[in-house]
């Protein structure tokens, strides 16, 4: 039994569809990469396994598993057990994620006596060798300190700190290191990595940076307008992605000298927006893509599996995933 | 250590700004009451009846007014150095020992109207976000309304018409029961008894502008990242309020709480006459009607120092709200 499994779930805000009949799972200990454009509807996503959706959202169907368990059937007091126990969360802008008028011990101490019966010195002990567990130096000084006394990779270290507290099975990272220099990126990135090993947790890394990808995750989905449209693990789908979106994402990047740091190729440059998906009919990929056929705009194509955990949202890629060539052809 | 920098900073901050700030409220206090109509040898005469004269020009002269202002001014500042506040011809004692006097009744009023309006503010704020846009929202707007719209006197008069005269339960003059000669607990409620009309109208208007201040600061930090990390971590939503939010919001609040402590002192004039309140407010009025310019003075000089003390505290209450006051 996957850890997580999220199963054909669709969010709306009033007007519009967010998350589109998502589905994807997860296993104990892996990092699975969610990637995708800019308001493609990653967030919201990760805000759903939270049941932490802006007031204005509405989960219109679908299923959130948490060993089993369905998350959306929880009552409110029962989801607040998981919440920061089970299942955490790290927001993408370290600036303002923390509370300003809070100390950083007290908000990495508030986690721990929230889900443990700890002493108040206890949870602050606590909190010393967590804020010494993510690197921070003379953590017993800058327990007092306040958001505002650290850098931005410091105070991401600090979330990661408070994510980890309690020992979750899962922590979802919504675009960890969107907002940090490419150096402090790597550092960070390296330190959740490193601390999945150690602790046995499963990562839901957020991301639309292939690099970050490449580097940190074990497997891979594929995110366009609120649709999954193609799941793989890393390696088959470096050496040969199969949706025409991704097909775009990495022509983008491939031919760009291998040794460049990936982040400066964004998922952006493939002609046209997501925008353009609002509102029709058929696959909303359609009017971006270089393959689409009459066919492609009638009907919405299902996730269909390939074997080997992969699966693609395409049926031009499918009918032809047949033939062994297929890796080739990309343009 | 952190938090002890910050008091001190903050405090040398003031002391370094108010020193100037007091030294020029008195000399244009002073030069401003010149240009009032009138002194006290002119309203003792004309109270008196059949003045001549000669009795009015010795009264100037004991007075010290027939010298020129300019002179005037030095002498007074002459004695303030010695911490003097001269001598009331009205009063026929010092200033210093008048104003002692008056000077607990008011800080006692205001303190007590200012705590009021802080809690009912911010409770009656904090209860207007929570259920925002339905109806303890629009029921507490109306009254939030209504104080923010009636002067505190009015406001003071309704509530003597309706708890002294008509329920007949709370006293509406003075600060305690004439010759009642109460010791102890009883002498506590009696004074606390007739402290609550008058503090209830001088607080009206500021319950109002907290409140709404409250609300409207409580539904912005809803939005901000930080309450989604508190909700993450599994806290209860009570608990997030009132440690998340609420900390945050008080912020803005004790920033205009910090801004109407004149007003409050203002207020408290009107409130002390209408309430019979042996305050610095009454004394002020007697002291203006009867061209006393020397207690007119220290009230003012007392006043604008009370003011300046407030502010103090409502900054370092400031610089513990918000660790980034204080810190750069
Ligand atoms: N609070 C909100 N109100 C209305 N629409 C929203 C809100 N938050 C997100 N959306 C919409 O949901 C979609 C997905 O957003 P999001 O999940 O934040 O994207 P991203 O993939 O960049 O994280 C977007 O189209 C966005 O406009
Ligand atoms: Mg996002």
């Amino acid at each position: 039994m996957p850890l997580l499994s999220v199963d054909g779930l669709s969010v709306a805000f009033p007007g519009h569809a967010a998350v589109r009949e998502a589905s994807f799972s997860l296993a104990a200990g892996e990092t699975l990469a969610l990637v995708g454009e800019s308001g493609c509807g990653k967030s919201v996503t990760a805000f759903s396994v939270m049941r932490l959706l802006p007031p204005n959202a509405r989960v219109v169907s679908g299923r959130i598993l948490l060993e089993g368990a369905d998350l959306l059937a929880l009552s409110e007091s029962e989801m607040r057990e998981v919440r920061g126990a089970q299942v955490s969360l790290i927001q993408q802008e370290p600036m303002t994620s923390l509370n300003p008028v809070l100390s950083i011990g007290l908000q990495i101490a508030e986690v721990i006596r929230r889900h443990e019966k700890l002493s108040r010195k206890a949870a602050r002990a606590r909190a010393v060798e967590l804020l010494d567990l993510v690197s921070i130096p003379d953590a017993h000084r800058r327990i007092d300190d306040y958001p505002h006394n650290l850098s931005g990779g410091m105070r991401q270290r600090v979330m990661i700190a408070m994510a980890v507290a309690c020992r979750p099975k899962l922590l979802i990272a919504d675009e960890p290191t969107t907002a940090l220099d490419v150096t402090t990126q790597a550092q960070v990135l390296d330190l959740l990595d490193d601390l999945r090993h150690r602790l046995g947790m499963a990562v839901l890394l957020i991301t639309h940076d292939l690099g970050v990808v490449a580097q940190w995750a074990d497997r891979i989905a594929v995110m366009y307008a609120g649709r999954i449209v193609e799941q793989a693990g890393i390696e088959p789908f470096f050496a040969a992605p199969l949706h025409p979106y991704s097909r775009g994402l990495l022509g983008a990047r491939v031919d760009v000298d291998a040794d460049e740091h990936y982040s400066t190729h964004r998922l952006t440059e493939i002609p046209g927006n997501v925008g353009s998906a609002a509102g029709q009919a058929g696959c909303s990929f359609a009017p971006r893509c270089p393959v689409a056929q009459p066919a492609c705009r009638q009907a919405v194509p299902p996730l269909v599996g390939l074997g080997d955990e992969r699966a693609v949202a395409c049926p031009v890629t499918v009918s032809s995933h047949s033939s062994p060539l297929l890796g080739g052809e990309a343009r | 250590m952190r938090m002890g920098r910050r008091i001190a900073a903050t405090l040398k901050r003031t002391a370094v700004h108010a020193g100037p700030t007091v030294l020029g409220i008195i000399v244009l206090d002073f030069l401003f009451l010149q240009l009032m109509p009138g002194n006290a040898a002119d309203v003792m005469a004309t109270e008196a009846g059949s003045a001549t004269e000669e009795t009015v020009a010795a009264l100037r002269h004991q007075f010290g007014i027939d010298q020129p202002v300019l002179t005037q001014l030095l002498n007074f500042l002459g004695h303030l150095a010695h911490l003097d506040l001269g001598f009331s011809p009205r009063f026929n004692t010092s200033v210093a020992d008048l104003i002692m006097a008056r000077l607990p009744n008011t800080l006692l009023l205001m303190v007590t109207a200012l705590a009021l309006a802080l809690v009912l503010g911010i409770v009656f704020g904090a209860v207007m976000a929570a259920w925002a846009g339905r109806w303890p929202d629009r029921v507490l707007s109306v009254i939030v309304l209504l104080f923010y719209s009636m002067p505190g006197f009015w406001v003071g008069l309704m509530a003597v018409v309706l708890f002294s005269v008509k329920l007949g339960w709370l006293p509406s003059d003075g600060n305690e029961t004439i010759g009642a000669d109460l010791t102890g607990f009883a002498m506590v409620s009696d004074r606390l008894a007739h402290l609550v009309l008058p503090a209830l109208a001088l607080a009206s208007f500021f319950v109002a502008v907290y409140a709404r201040l409250t609300r409207a600061a409580m539904l912005e930090v809803q939005r901000q990242d930080f309450m989604r990390t508190a909700k993450a971590k599994g806290l209860h939503p009570l608990l997030i309020q009132l440690r998340h939010a609420l900390r945050n919001a008080l912020v803005p609040v004790t920033t205009v709480a910090g801004m109407h402590l004149g007003n409050l002192l203002g207020g408290a004039v009107v409130v002390e006459t209408l309430f019979g309140w042996p305050g610095m407010g009454r004394l002020t009025l007697e002291a203006v009607l009867g061209r006393d310019y020397a207690v007119l003075l220290g009230v003012l000089l007392l006043s604008s120092f009370v003011v300046i003390v407030a502010n103090v505290l409502i900054d370092l209450l400031h610089a513990w709200l918000d660790p980034r006051i204080g810190s750069a």
